[in-house]
């Protein structure tokens, strides 16, 4: 029997449709726009000057607080200016402008293809290396790697837990990376045990790729501690509590991290992103992307260096589909739809997926009919419908008892609903409300 | 028959009476009666402008308190301060009357749109996804946030600019509306001597460039203004003008000189000899064409016209 998170849940249809295509290297634009603020936490702090040489590689911005990251350049050629700049979050802010010339690399990073197992170095050295080349969770939620990586006193890591569930649908882009690089992968996951000092780490994958976990099963065997666990399809299986509830059956508490549960969470892909930036030197200033959607002539997995704009990804998967009619950063549950396709990709950007118009309509909303489907498809054990009613009519006491900041905005009562409610849409409102609240009153 | 029942019920109805009595002599309550006749002066909008929980509250906080400064009923204004300070005895507080501003003039024509909301209806809602239908990220939105807000109807969104409009009859100043607009753009500013004012129609933080292109009104901090106020009233800061109200002297320069009309004039009477002397004053008006506009070219930009949809509409739902 596969395991799977205990509470809530949805099967929304998969459309795995790039799932089984080779990673494309992308040709690098003509011009990178490489957004400061593309992890959470404060934005990173500029370090070049208009008119700077870089290389690739070379270091554009410095953390700008403990929750924050390096960013690299992903290009070689010149500064051509800081300006804002449109990113996926729908507003214009500070951005790096790099004029592409050349391929050339920061001669510390090693480009060579052969796999480096071994690692001599200790447990602080690592995370110092993580943060250097300034790995975020490649997930979606762009956490910054290494303040996960250093648990708050008190708190002692038991499990690594790895996150390669890829729970949205149309997304494959771990699923293409495991398949490429499951050495990588492995080896990044024992430097992620080093790291904590742990000696047990689990894969979890979900049941729709045997592909993947045949391979990882296979391979795994050679790396003492590493154990692949299948899991049952259920979205939202990649949210943070949802794995570790799966993996090792235990809840994380309400308001409480994921540390407390002696798990830390990390995502494929930013497995593959440590076993680069450590082995390697290489700096995060590349991921794989997939381009999907129906009406795509050529769904595909790139390997696309930051600072690329969307459009480069959808022009190489065929061009843009005549009937569009949203363009999504991110899968169709938590992604959010772009109002340009001059958008750059950044750390957090998984996908692109282009819906048609039909898809694209929302549906009419009607009378909530307390049917409760939103009740049961929660996560984490909320009622949306309250919460809901609790932002439009402004109970901001009432959302909190209710744990209006638990919810991790996955998507599924939205989804769930029948009368096509848009209860995330008021949540989310709601929970930034609260939190506001909450903070003013802590100071 | 009847005889015993009129009795019984009579003395229950008399001991009730007596006991009623006694209980509320024993556990009376002092309030001072100058709160009820403060109350009663009270417009009892409980609009919550004055920051007190209703008329009740504000009330009791007036009779409460040792002077009247700093309190201010907005919706009744200074006639009903100064009826509050007779009831108290007190000095009313000077207080200058307020009007809410909509400090946006992007309207539909001026600032095209490039995309389409097809999300909830909220300003609040829309603005935590991005920033609007347009390439203004700092205009208004319309989706009537502060009206809903407004207890007095007294704010709009006028159909044809797709911007909430304030009717400065009804407007109280209560600041709600303030508080409910995501973009910060309303302004509570002083009424101004015959409702006359003059305010800068934007808050477009862009460059001059980036601001031009997403609406021809938008203030694009030349600073032509600031240099043209003879009483240092108008501040250029983050590429946006802003007329501190408390200098302004209603001399009417930095309007002439505005060169896409996003500074406002109100409620002043036309002007007379500025005509001749000056054919710039032709761009005086809110409305007023501004010089030389940038052609609609946004509408030209060969990317698609995407829609913004907010997470998990459900759009793989079958």
């Amino acid at each position: 029997m596969l395991r799977t998170f205990r509470i809530g849940g949805i099967h929304p249809p998969e459309n795995k449709l790039s799932a089984g295509k080779k990673i494309e290297v992308l040709a690098t634009p003509k011009q990178v726009i490489i957004p400061l603020g593309q992890h959470i936490g404060a934005p990173a702090v500029a370090v070049v000057k208009k008119g700077d040489l870089v290389k690739v590689g070379t270091l554009l911005a410095k953390a700008g607080g403990f929750v924050s990251a390096n960013i690299h350049s992903s290009v070689s050629g010149k500064v051509n200016k800081i300006d804002n700049a449109l990113d996926a979050s729908g507003y214009r802010r500070p951005a790096i402008y790099i004029d592409v010339e050349g391929d050339e690399w920061e001669a510390s990073i090693d480009r060579t293809d052969t796999l480096v197992k071994e690692c001599n170095l200790s447990s602080k050295e690592i995370i110092d290396k993580i943060a250097a080349a300034g790995i975020v969770g490649l997930g979606g939620a762009t956490f910054p790697t290494q303040v996960k990586l250093m648990p708050p006193p008190g708190n002692k890591a038991e499990i690594v837990i790895i996150n390669a569930v890829e729970c949205e649908p149309y997304l494959t882009s771990d699923h293409s990376l495991m398949m490429e690089k499951a050495e990588q992968i492995l080896v990044g996951v024992t430097l992620l045990m080093k790291a904590v000092n742990v000696n047990r780490a689990v894969i979890g994958i979900e049941n729709n790729k045997p592909d993947a976990i045949a391979k990882m099963q296979q391979l795994a065997v050679n790396y003492p501690g590493v154990e692949i666990m299948p899991l049952k399809v259920q979205y939202p299986q990649g949210g943070e509590k949802q794995l570790i509830d799966a993996v090792i059956r235990r809840q994380v508490k309400s308001g409480a991290l994921p540390i407390s549960a002696g798990a830390v969470v990390q995502n494929v892909g930013t497995a593959y992103a440590v076993y680069e930036a450590v082995q390697k030197n290489k700096p995060l200033f590349e991921r794989v992307v997939t381009v999907t959607g129906k009406a795509l002539a050529n769904p595909s997995n790139f390997l696309v260096r930051m600072g690329t704009p969307i459009s480069c990804l959808i022009d190489a998967a065929g061009g843009l589909p005549e009937n569009t009619g949203k363009i999504i950063g991110g899968g169709p549950m938590m992604g959010k739809a772009l109002i340009s396709a001059e958008v750059p990709v950044c750390k957090g950007s998984s996908g692109v997926l282009l819906l048609t118009k039909e898809e694209s309509v929302r549906k009419p909303m009607r009378d909530c009919i307390r049917c409760a489907k939103c009740v049961g498809a929660c996560p984490m054990g909320l009622n949306p419908t309250l919460l809901m009613s609790c932002t439009e009519f402004k109970n901001w006491e009432l959302a909190e008892e209710n744990h209006i900041t638990d919810c991790i905005e996955c998507g599924s009562c939205s989804f769930t609903c029948p009368a096509n409610r848009p209860l995330l849409d008021q949540i989310r409102l709601g929970k930034g409300k609260v939190m506001g609240i909450i903070r003013a009153r802590k100071s | 028959m009847i005889l015993i029942a009129v009795i019984s019920l009579g003395a229950i109805g008399a001991i009730g009476a007596l006991l009623l009595y006694a209980a509320s002599k024993k556990f009376e309550v002092y309030e001072d009666p100058r709160i009820a006749q403060v109350q009663a002066v009270l417009p009892g909008a409980n609009c919550g402008g004055c920051g007190y929980p209703g008329c009740a509250g504000f009330a009791g906080a007036c009779v409460k308190a040792d002077s009247l400064d700093g309190m201010l009923c907005p919706v009744g204004g200074g006639p009903v301060m100064a009826k509050v300070a007779t009831i108290l005895g007190k000095e009313a507080g000077a207080a200058e009357p307020m009007v809410a501003v909509v400090r946006c003039n992007g309207t539909c024509q001026a600032r095209p749109r490039t995309n389409q909301y097809d999300g909830t209806k909220s300003c609040a809602i829309a603005s935590t996804l991005y920033g609007g239908e347009t390439n203004c990220t700092f205009g208004c939105l319309g989706y009537g946030d502060c009206v809903k807000a407004c207890n007095f109807g007294a704010i709009r969104i006028n159909p044809e600019t797709g911007i909430a409009e304030v009717d400065e009859e009804k407007c109280t100043s209560c600041g709600a509306c303030v508080k409910a607009c995501p973009k910060s753009i309303i302004e509570l500013r002083k009424k101004g001597p015959k409702s006359r004012r003059i305010f800068v129609s934007c808050v477009n933080k862009d460059k001059g460039a980036v601001a031009r292109k997403a609406c021809s009104n938008a203030c694009i901090g030349c600073g032509k203004c600031e240099k043209e106020c003879p009483f240092g009233a108008v501040a250029v800061t983050n590429n946006v003008a802003y007329i501190d109200y408390t200098k302004c002297r209603m001399c009417r320069k930095c309007v002439a000189v505005c060169p896409t009309g996003a500074i406002h004039e109100l409620n002043f009477p036309p002007r007379k000899e500025a005509a001749p002397a000056a054919p710039k004053a032709a761009a005086v008006k809110p409305a007023a064409p501004a010089a030389p506009k940038a052609a609609p070219k946004a509408e030209a930009i060969v990317e698609p016209k995407v829609s913004i949809q907010s997470p998990a509409s459900a759009p793989t739902k079958e």
